[in-house]
C-alpha cells in the first residue's frame, strides 16, 4: 500500500476533564473520499478542527504526506500555515463566506498568498506593474473557471450573502479549492441541502476527486450522501473510533448499528 | 382592501395626541435649560433668575412643528406604502455619484485659494478641513476596511507632530526629510499598538486603543525634558518651498519668483501641501483597497476565521492595517506641526480621536467621498456657525451660535444614525468585477467585530 495522504495517529483532544476525541487513528488516501460519521457529540468536528489546526490536539500526531514527497506535521502548525504550506483547505459547518464581498472577491481572497507575492506585498501593485496585473488576470480566470463548474458564473458580481443557501455551500467549497489544496476537509457539506442539491454536491465532490486529484475528508450526517459517495468511512462514538472501512463493511458493523440505534444487532 | 381602509381610523387624533405629548416633554426639558438662567448680579441680589421667554417659545414651537411634520411625513409614507406595495428599490447611486462629484471637489479645492474671497480665514478653514479629510481617510483603513475600532488614532497624529518638531529641533532636519520619517515612526507605533491588541475584538479593542491614545498624550505631557511638557514645543521651523523660504528677504519666495511679498503665499503653499498629502492618502488607500492587501483587510472585517482557513496570515494583515493607517496619521501630524509652528499635548486629546472617528462613521465606513462630505459638514459647518451673527437679532446680543457646536454635533449624529445608520454613503464598491460593477448594499456588509 502506498503512503496515505493524511495519517492520524492516536489523536486525543481534552477540554479540561472532557475527552472529546480519544486516541483516534485513521488514514485518508489520496483520490479517496473519506467520511467521518457518528452520532451527535461523537467528536467529529473536534477531530476535524485538530486536523485543520483550529484546535491544538492534546496528544497524537497528524501527518500530511504531500504528493511531492514533503511531510508536514499538522499538529505543530498554525491554522493559516496548514492551509498555506500543507495545502489542506476546509469549509465550515455554518457557512463562513465573506458576505459583503462579491462571489468573485471571495475566490480572489482564497488566492491571497499567491497574489500577495505577485504584488510584491503591494509594492508592485501600488505602481500597477504588469506582472501583478497578469497574476490578477490569472487568478480571475481560475475563479471564473470554478464558478462555471458549479454553474454560478452569472452571479460572479453578486454579493455572496445574496446567494441562495445551496449555492453558498458550493461557493464555500470552490473557495477552499482556489487555495489549490491536496486535501479538502468539508464539515457537513450537505447540511440544509434538499435532495436534488445533495445529489449535485455528490457529483461535484466526485468530480473534484477524479478530475483534480484532491483527497476529500468530510463529516456528514446525511447517510444517503455518505453511503453513496464515500470510498472509506470512519465512525466515531463518544470520541472513540468504533469502525473503519468501506461503506458496505461499516453498514454491516454491529458496533455502528448499536451506536446509531442503541440496540444490540 | 376596502375593509382594511374602513377599519383605519382617522390619523388626526393620533397625530395631535403624540404632538402634544412631545410638546409637553419639550416644555419639561426646556424650562430648566432654555427658560431659566441664573445671572450673577451685584448689590442686594447677588444671584437672580433670568426668564428667557423668547428662547423658550421658539424652542418649544420648533419641537412642535418638527413633530407634526414628522407625523405627516411618516403617515404619508405609510399611506404610499399601502397603495403601492411593489415599490422599486432605490437605485444605488453612490458610486456613480462619486465618479462625478469627486473630481468636482478636487477642482474646487485646487482653484479655491485663487478666488478673490480666499483670505487668511478661508484658507485656514480649508487647511483644517483637508487635514481632517486626510486623517479620516487614514482612519478609514483601520476602522472601515479592516473593521478594527480604533479610538486612539490621534496618538499617531501626535507621534507625527512630535517627530517633526523634535527632529527639526535636535538634528536640524528639514520638513521634507522629517515627513517620511514621521510616517515611519507613526507606522512603527501602529505596529507597537497592534501587537498587544491582536487577540482583542470589539469593545475590548476600543478600550485598549483609547488607553493607548491617552498614554501617548500623558507621556508627552509629563516627559518635560524631552517634549517640553504642557508648554509644548515652539519655534518649529516652517516648511520652505523646496529650499526657498517664505520671507521678505532677497532669497525669499516672493523675490525669487518676482512676486509681491505677501504672508498669504506661505498659507497657500501650506494649503497645497496638505492637499497633495491628502491626495496621496487617497491614491494609496484606494489602490491598496483593490490590491490583495486591501481585500484581505476587508475579508478580515467580514470573517477572520474564514481568512485563516484560507491561509491568510491574519496577524500580518492586522498589523499592516494599523501601520498604514498610522502612517497617514503621522504624515498629517508632521504637517500640523509645520503649519502651527507650535504643538502641545492639548492638541491631541480624545476629542480629536472622537471627531476623526465621527467623520468616518458619518461619511460611511467604506466611502472615501463620504469622509469628504462629513469633514466639510463637521469641521466647516462648525466654523460656519460663527458666521451666523444674524441669529443675534433673534435671540439677543448674548447669544453665541458657536456655543451650539456640540449640540448640533450630537443632533447630526442622531439624525444620521436614524436615517442612514451605516453612514451617508454606505454601499460598498467591489474591488474586482467580472461583467459589471454592482454596489453591495450596506445590509450585507459586516461591520467587523474587532
Amino acid at each position: 500500500m502506498t503512503t496515505p495522504l493524511l495519517s492520524v495517529q492516536g489523536l486525543t483532544m481534552r477540554f479540561g476533564g472532557l475527552i472529546a476525541v480519544d486516541s483516534v487513528t485513521f488514514d485518508v488516501r489520496a483520490n479517496d473520499i473519506t467520511a467521518i460519521i457518528g452520532p451527535n457529540g461523537a467528536g467529529k468536528t473536534t477531530a476535524f478542527n485538530c486536523i485543520t489546526g483550529f484546535y491544538k490536539p492534546s496528544s497524537g500526531s497528524v501527518t500530511l504526506n504531500h504528493p511531492s514527497g514533503v511531510t508536514h506535521h499538522l499538529e505543530k502548525m498554525e491554522d493559516h500555515r496548514i492551509s498555506r504550506d500543507a495545502k489542506v483547505a476546509r469549509t465550515f459547518q455554518n457557512i463562513r463566506l465573506f458576505g459583503g464581498m462579491t462571489v468573485l472577491e471571495n475566490l480572489m481572497i482564497a488566492q491571497h498568498n499567491m497574489l500577495m507575492r505577485a504584488s510584491m506585498f503591494s509594492i508592485a501593485g501600488v505602481f500597477g506593474l504588469p506582472s501583478y496585473r497578469r497574476a490578477e488576470r490569472e487568478a480571475m480566470d481560475k475563479a471564473m473557471a470554478w464558478l462555471e463548474r458549479i454553474g454560478i458564473a452569472d452571479k460572479a458580481d453578486e454579493p455572496a450573502a445574496a446567494l441562495p443557501y445551496g449555492q453558498q455551500r458550493k461557493l464555500e467549497i470552490v473557495r477552499a479549492l482556489c487555495t489549490d489544496p491536496v486535501l479538502l476537509c468539508l464539515d457537513e457539506p450537505a447540511a440544509g441541502l434538499n435532495p436534488k442539491e445533495s445529489e449535485e454536491l455528490g457529483s461535484l465532490l466526485r468530480r473534484i476527486r477524479d478530475e483534480f486529484h484532491v483527497g476529500i475528508l468530510l463529516i456528514e450526517h446525511d447517510m444517503s450522501v455518505v453511503m453513496e459517495i464515500s470510498d472509506h468511512i470512519v465512525v466515531l462514538d463518544y470520541g472513540r473510533k468504533i469502525s473503519d472501512g468501506i461503506p458496505a463493511e461499516v453498514r454491516a458493523d454491529p458496533a455502528v448499528i448499536k451506536a446509531y440505534l442503541g440496540v444490540d444487532a | 382592501m376596502t375593509q382594511s381602509d374602513q377599519s383605519h381610523p382617522s390619523p388626526v387624533a393620533g397625530i395631535i395626541k403624540r404632538s402634544l405629548i412631545t410638546l409637553a416633554i419639550a416644555i419639561i426639558l426646556f424650562v430648566p435649560t432654555l427658560l431659566l438662567k441664573t445671572q450673577a448680579g451685584g448689590g442686594s441680589e447677588p444671584l437672580y433668575l433670568l426668564y428667557r421667554w423668547q428662547f423658550f417659545t421658539i424652542g418649544s414651537g420648533l419641537v412642535l412643528v418638527w413633530r407634526i411634520g414628522y407625523e405627516l411625513w411618516s403617515w404619508n409614507k405609510a399611506h404610499q406604502h399601502r397603495t403601492r406595495k411593489a415599490d422599486t428599490k432605490p437605485a444605488p447611486v453612490d458610486h456613480n455619484l462619486g465618479r462625478f462629484v469627486g473630481p468636482l471637489f478636487l477642482v474646487a479645492a485646487i482653484v479655491m485659494p485663487f478666488m478673490p474671497f480666499a483670505d487668511r480665514y478661508i484658507l485656514d478653514i480649508g487647511i483644517l478641513i483637508i487635514t481632517y479629510v486626510m486623517l479620516g481617510w487614514g482612519l478609514q483603513i483601520v476602522v472601515g476596511l479592516a473593521g478594527l475600532l480604533d479610538l486612539g488614532y490621534v496618538a499617531f497624529y501626535a507621534v507625527g507632530a512630535y517627530s517633526y518638531a523634535l527632529l527639526a529641533e535636535h538634528f536640524g532636519f528639514g520638513f521634507w526629510i522629517c515627513l517620511p520619517l514621521a510616517g515611519i515612526f507613526a507606522a512603527t507605533w501602529g505596529v507597537i499598538l497592534g501587537f498587544p491588541v491582536l487577540r482583542l475584538r470589539g469593545d475590548y479593542l476600543a478600550i485598549v486603543t483609547l488607553a493607548f491614545g491617552e498614554i501617548i498624550r500623558v507621556v508627552l505631557l509629563n516627559w518635560r525634558d524631552f517634549t517640553g511638557g504642557s508648554n509644548g514645543l515652539s519655534n518649529i521651523p516652517r516648511p520652505s518651498f523646496f529650499g526657498i523660504p517664505f520671507n521678505n528677504g532677497p532669497d525669499g519666495f516672493a523675490a525669487t519668483f518676482g512676486l509681491e511679498y505677501s504672508t498669504l503665499q506661505r498659507l497657500i503653499f501650506l494649503y497645497f501641501l496638505i492637499l497633495a498629502l491628502a491626495i496621496l492618502t487617497f491614491y494609496v488607500s484606494s489602490r491598496l483597497r483593490k490590491l490583495p492587501m486591501g481585500r484581505a483587510w476587508e475579508a478580515l472585517r467580514e470573517d477572520e476565521i474564514a481568512c485563516r482557513s484560507l491561509g491568510m496570515n491574519t496577524i500580518m494583515t492586522k498589523l499592516s492595517a494599523f501601520a498604514i493607517g498610522a502612517m497617514f496619521g503621522g504624515f498629517a501630524g508632521s504637517f500640523f506641526a509645520a503649519k502651527q509652528a507650535f504643538i502641545s499635548p492639548e492638541s491631541f486629546n480624545f476629542m480629536e480621536s472622537a471627531t476623526i472617528l465621527a467623520i468616518v462613521v458619518l461619511g460611511g465606513m467604506s466611502s472615501q467621498l463620504g469622509v469628504v462630505f462629513s469633514s466639510i459638514v463637521m469641521v466647516g459647518g462648525i466654523e460656519a456657525l460663527r458666521q451666523l451673527q444674524f441669529l443675534k437679532s433673534i435671540f439677543g446680543q448674548d447669544f453665541d451660535p458657536s456655543q451650539l457646536r456640540l449640540l448640533l454635533f450630537g443632533l447630526a449624529m442622531v439624525l444620521v444614525m436614524l436615517w442612514r445608520p451605516r453612514g451617508l454613503f454606505s454601499t460598498r464598491t467591489p474591488t474586482v468585477f467580472f461583467r459589471e460593477k454592482k454596489s453591495v448594499s450596506a445590509s450585507m456588509i459586516s461591520q467587523g467585530r474587532g
